[in-house]
């Protein structure tokens, strides 16, 4: 197995719980994390592909992965303010109760 | 040509604008109304009395009488023009004074007779319409436009008679005016059409050109129709139709006595000023077309088919009616009968004598059936609207005024000899049948008709005038002497008001005097009409034939008065139940007298039951025969529709039902999909990742 393969396996892994908690977790917050951790999964990936890649002298992948960070950054900011600001309209952060978004 | 022959239709103009101003001013209004109507009669009476004027002083010429016309185009159709226009004759000026004054005098009358009715405004707004058609028919030189006056005047007699609509029988009675006349209009009608046809104008006179002149009349005689008639004479006899329904005569005279359900003012204008002397003046107007063709008779009178038709039916009718009058028992009855009689002389008289002699009596009859039926109009208000002559009696006591002028109208009617001018017509109009070259019966039947004038006028005076009032047999029977007394003394017959007496008085002296411009010595009358100079000559007067014959008139006068102050005037009856002295002596003749020959009947039993039975089968073909094939096309249409809609539905709706089914099914899978949970879409997201990745696997190796 090389290093590429377990890492991707490790990535695949990751993913998974991610996606697992973002769909079975009921608090808005607890989704906001897997839905983290999915996007960590995803970083994993650039940064995998860009090592065991056939460029690796140039630093796209770091690149990439920093881009992605801070957009994940901000990405939070804007989701736990929206999990505030469904808290203070609904008195609830169960994701159940909240389904509003249908028309 | 004269500024009055130009503006001779202000006259009808002026009651018809009047009655246009009354009918679109609120009710109250009743002075406005009255003085509208009354104000258009005086100033129509004034322009009449000047086209008299210019009608005057043109006797003796070649010429003949004064006649000038005025023309004109008023209706196009095709390449050609219809035009109207209006005549100034002496014809028509007789009949313009006479309608205007005779109509004001009936119009000042009616303010009194009607002032307590609701209707007020919309009786004088009739009463000026009538006038104004009258006048119309009167000054038309064209058949076109007499036909529309004629027309107007057929309207207004029905709204009139029918102006107490709220009782039944005035709304049949005006019915059977408008029905009947109607059958004589169709006449009138077909003979102006056929007119038209043959000469190509319905204008009377046009300087040679009219349809009355001898270029038309020539043209007219040559040719033949059914029968080997002349034309001239079958479209004579159908105008004369009109003027047998407009004048009642026989056949279609039921029409008259029944109008009497009309207010009496109405009476009076349609029997003396009006209506009926619309038919007379008809065959006056178009007397060159029934006189066309004429062998000469004895005295220069024109004795022709039409003429010979026109002289029986008036006969027929004279005599007929005047019988009719003898047993009845409703003042106006009487007097409506009376009228049907007099306008049989006044046929009979153009018949025989020519225009003048039936026009003298037509002018003497208005003024004194005028009298006569303003006067039983004064006698019904005086006696609380009481119309039966057995329950009236002794009223000279109570109203003297309207016994005199009465009394008058009475002697004028039955030809009382010299002093009335009844006497004078009937006289003239006795004389041309006498003289008439075809038959001596219209003759005998005109003298027995005066006779039985003379009897029913004084049967009719004595019975309301004379005697005791028997109105209120009902109170002297009632216990209490005090109460019965001053309530009888309240429901006495009381005097009319002087807008009543004073329009009586004025017609009273017309009916004495006007007389004198018709007798034998002085026959301005005549002459006038005719364009001729006059001359005084007494000796006419005592001359053998007219002497021998006013001398047997008056006799046949004398008989009939006589008879009936004999039978009535000597024993009065004392209840109003009381059997008549006829009807006691002969039951039979009177009960058949009394339901006037049993005309009404008859026409029950043959017109009216043939019209109900083809009116019947019109109803039936409609609801069977032509209803069926509307329903037959209905149900087919019907059943095209239904296998429409079958194809509609089954077909071509079926496909797209389904395909809307499907649509909708898909929707609706796909809202359920959209159900709000943020959660669910990032399952569906995550299984269709996992698809993905097994697709592109899977499809990678395949």
């Amino acid at each position: 197995m090389t290093p590429l393969q377990i890492c991707l396996l490790v990535s695949a892994l990751l993913f998974a719980i991610g996606f697992a908690g973002a769909v079975t977790r009921r608090h808005a917050i607890l989704a906001l994390v897997g839905i983290e951790l999915m996007l960590n999964a995803a970083n994993l990936n650039f940064i995998v592909f860009w090592r065991f890649g056939a460029h690796p002298e140039a630093l796209t992948g770091v690149m990439f992965v920093i881009f992605s960070i801070a957009i994940a950054a901000a990405e939070a900011a804007v989701g736990l303010a929206l999990v505030i600001a469904i808290y203070r309209h609904y008195k609830t952060s169960n994701l159940d109760e909240v389904k509003d978004l249908k028309g | 040509m004269i500024w009055i022959v130009k503006n001779l239709w202000l006259i009808p103009a002026l009651p018809l604008v009047a009655a246009g101003i009354i009918s679109v001013n609120k009710q109250p209004k009743r002075k406005l109304a009255a003085s509208l109507a009354i104000g258009s009669m005086v100033l129509g009476f004034l322009l009449s009395l000047c086209a008299f004027a210019a009608t005057l002083g043109h006797g003796g010429g070649e010429h003949g009488a004064f006649r000038e016309v005025f023309s004109f185009p008023w209706l196009q159709f095709g390449g050609q023009w219809m035009s109207i226009g209006w005549v100034l004759d002496p014809l028509t000026a007789v009949m313009l004074m006479m309608v205007t004054f005779v109509g004001m005098l009936i119009f000042i009358f009616s303010v009194g007779y009607m002032a307590h009715d609701v209707n007020f405004m919309r009786f004088f707004c009739f009463l000026a319409l009538f006038a104004s058609g009258m006048l119309g028919v009167v000054i038309a030189n064209n058949l076109l436009l007499l036909f529309i006056s004629w027309e107007i005047v057929g309207l207004t007699s029905y709204l009139l008679i029918g102006f107490w609509y709220h009782k039944p029988s005035a709304a049949a009675a005006a019915k059977k005016a408008f029905i009947t006349t109607r059958i004589g209009d169709l006449g009138l009608l077909i003979g102006m059409v056929w007119l038209y046809a043959e000469t190509g104008t319905l204008n009377f006179y046009e300087g040679g050109k009219g349809c009355l002149e001898s270029g038309a009349l020539a043209q007219m005689l040559t040719h033949a129709t059914i029968g080997g008639m002349a034309v001239s004479t079958a479209i004579g006899l159908l105008i004369f139709l009109g003027a047998v329904g407009k004048s009642g005569q026989l056949p279609l005279h039921v029409w008259l006595p029944d109008a009497m359900e009309g207010p009496t003012p109405v009476s009076a204008l349609i029997h003396a000023a009006t209506m009926v002397a619309a038919g007379v003046f008809l065959v006056a107007r178009v007397y060159p077309l029934m006189a066309a063709g004429a062998l000469m008779g004895e005295h220069g009178v024109p004795v022709t088919t039409s003429l010979t038709i026109v002289t029986w039916i008036g006969a027929l009718t004279a005599i007929f009616a005047a019988s009719i009058a003898v047993a009845q028992n409703d003042i106006k009855r009487i007097l409506a009968y009376s009228t049907v009689s007099q306008l049989g002389y006044m046929m009979m008289g153009l018949g025989v004598g020519g225009v003048a002699v039936g026009m003298f009596h037509l002018i003497t009859h208005a003024f004194f059936k005028a009298l006569l039926f303003l006067g039983s109009a004064s006698v019904i208000h005086g006696c609380h609207e009481e119309q039966d002559i057995r329950k009236m009696g002794g009223i000279r006591k109570y109203m003297p005024i309207t016994f005199a002028v009465y009394a008058v109208g009475m002697l004028a009617l039955a030809g009382f000899p010299l002093f009335f001018s009844g006497f004078w017509s009937k006289d003239e109009i006795l004389h041309a049948a006498h003289g008439w070259s075809v038959s001596q019966v219209p003759f005998y039947l005109g003298c027995a008709g005066a006779l039985f004038t003379a009897f029913y006028m004084t049967r009719q005076v004595a019975l309301v005038f004379f005697g005791s009032y028997r109105g209120h047999p009902e109170e002297s029977s009632h216990g209490h002497f005090a109460h019965s007394h001053s309530s009888s003394h309240s429901h006495d017959p009381h005097e009319s008001p002087a807008v009543m007496t004073v329009p009586l008085v004025i017609l009273a002296g017309f009916a004495i005097l006007l007389g004198v411009i018709g007798t034998p010595a002085w026959p301005w009358f005549e002459t006038y009409l005719n364009g001729h100079h006059v001359e005084f000559d007494l000796g006419k007067l005592t001359a053998s034939g007219t002497l021998t014959l006013m001398v047997s008139s008056s006799l046949i006068v004398f008989t009939g008065l006589g008879l009936g102050v004999w039978l009535y005037g000597k024993r009065q009856r004392k209840t109003a139940g009381e059997q008549d002295v006829l009807e006691a002596f002969q039951p039979a003749i009177f009960k058949v007298l009394q339901n006037k020959y049993y005309i009404d009947e008859l026409y029950e039993v043959t017109v009216i039951r043939f019209n109900a039975f083809a009116a019947w089968l019109c109803d039936f073909a409609d609801k069977w025969i032509f209803g069926g094939a509307v329903l037959v096309v209905s149900y087919l249409t019907l059943g095209f529709a239904w296998l429409y809609r079958l194809t509609d539905e089954y077909f071509v709706n079926l496909g797209f039902d389904a395909g809307c089914d499907s649509i909708r099914g898909g929707g609706g899978f796909l809202s359920k999909l959209h159900a709000g949970r943020v959660q669910t879409y990032l399952r569906i997201i995550g299984v269709a990742l996992v698809m993905l990745i097994l697709f592109l696997i899977w499809g990678r190796k395949a």
